[in-house]
């Protein structure tokens, strides 16, 4: 049997992401195309399905991180201590002789 | 790295929540059980429909009919959606489907019984589908991904069956007489099966699949969770249990007659009062449609 496997995409609503639902087998387009509408679509619960041959994907699954590139996420900046230092020192500026509280 | 530490990693990844792609390296042993618990699996969602398909004729209503249709083509195409996982995984269907109608592979007890009325019918879509949406929950959290990605759908459909059988059971204990005593009778005749449905209370740390984390809970664990769902559920519409041990002890854990467990084991193994019919049934429908896979087949060729 022709042996061809397509991952099948859904969207469920306009403006949604498509979401990976599964694979399906079949020996062509067109039956894989039933398939998929067999399979995800019972409910009438896409709006849209991609069939993708899994040949067609290249993937990409190593991720090597030599250098420290947290300065381009939100999780490497942490400001709470710094942020106690310096409402500390406002807080000692002002209660200082010369600061608005003399 | 050498073989041992590898697997010894693995586990250890597994055992800590980790889950595993297809595409990842794992032990052949982890494998090997993988494609043995989900065959069975896709087996039962397969030979489920039999009980289920010598209604659809009989049913009362067009608006019956049309719903326990669609309860069939659903877990027909869960069994495809499964099939597909384990193929995946080195087993083509095909093979799958061989080694059911030859014996060599199982599936669940349930799908191995008669069904006598449409009482039946409604019991099996309430609390068979009950028992299994409470084991299928579980998988949610397995440490196999695609297997656990194809659950979250099944479990989407699953419970539209249930609420379809309740919606039956509700309909015949409302009913006249003589159709509340076939639900009583079809509760009396599918309690024990239900009960030996999440199979023998072996602790999870002897289970093999509890240990690669195939499955998330003890047998025991789920049959627990299906009593504390739905015992409560059964009685108050008048039904009677038929096990007179049956009751919570002061911790809140379920009492009850211990199953016979080697009934359960000679029931899975093939010698069900149904299984002969069922299997000869599988291999007859196989037999009939081979010639349109063949045309399909050779129209893509």
């Amino acid at each position: 049997m022709p042996d061809l496997v397509f991952e099948v995409f859904r969207q469920e609503r306009n403006g949604r992401p498509f979401e990976h639902a599964g694979s399906i087998r079949a020996p062509d387009e067109q039956a894989a195309e039933v398939y998929a509408r067999e399979f995800y679509d019972r409910r009438h619960e896409s709006i849209r399905l991609w069939l993708v041959p899994r040949s067609a994907i290249h993937a990409i699954e190593d991720f090597p991180d030599e250098f420290d590139t947290s300065y381009r996420r939100v999780d490497g900046y942490s400001l709470k201590g710094r942020l106690r230092e310096a409402r500390e020192r406002a807080r000692a500026l002002d209660s200082a002789p010369g600061g608005e509280a003399a | 790295m050498a073989d041992d530490a590898r697997t010894q990693e693995f586990v250890e990844y597994v055992q800590s929540g980790g889950q595993v792609e297809s595409t990842d390296w794992m032990p052949d042993e982890y494998r090997k059980r993988l494609i043995k618990f989900i065959e069975m699996h896709a087996n039962s969602e397969l030979m489920g429909v039999l009980p289920e398909r010598d209604w659809i004729l009989r049913a009362p209503t067009l608006q019956r009919k049309l719903a326990l249709t669609a309860k069939i083509q659903d877990e027909v195409g869960h069994a495809q959606l499964i099939y597909r996982v384990i193929e995946d995984l080195g087993k083509p269907r095909e093979a799958c489907l061989d080694d059911l109608i030859a014996g060599r592979t199982k599936f669940h007890n349930v799908f191995h019984y008669p069904t006598r009325s449409w009482g039946d019918v409604g019991v099996i879509a309430w609390l068979v589908d009950a028992a299994a949406i409470v084991s299928q929950k579980a998988l949610l959290k397995t440490s196999y991904a695609p297997y656990a990605r194809i659950m979250k759908r099944v479990c989407w459909e699953e419970s539209f069956h249930i609420l379809h059988g309740r919606d039956v059971v509700l309909a015949m204990v409302n009913g006249t007489e003589g159709q509340r005593e076939l639900v009583q009778e079809a509760l009396d005749r599918w309690w024990e099966p239900l009960m030996m449905f999440h199979g023998t209370p072996v602790p999870a740390a002897d289970d093999p699949m509890y240990y690669w984390r195939i499955k998330s809970q003890a047998n025991e664990e789920a049959r627990q969770e299906f009593l504390d769902g739905y015992v409560d559920q059964i009685l108050e519409l008048g039904l009677a249990i038929p096990d007179p041990k049956l009751r919570r002890d002061a911790s809140g854990t379920w009492v009850y007659t211990e199953p016979d467990w080697e009934k359960l084991m000679a029931v899975v193994s093939g010698h069900g009062p149904a299984s002969a019919e069922r299997i000869a049934f599988r291999a007859l429908s196989r037999a009939e449609v081979d010639w349109v896979s063949r045309v399909v087949l050779a129209e893509a060729a």
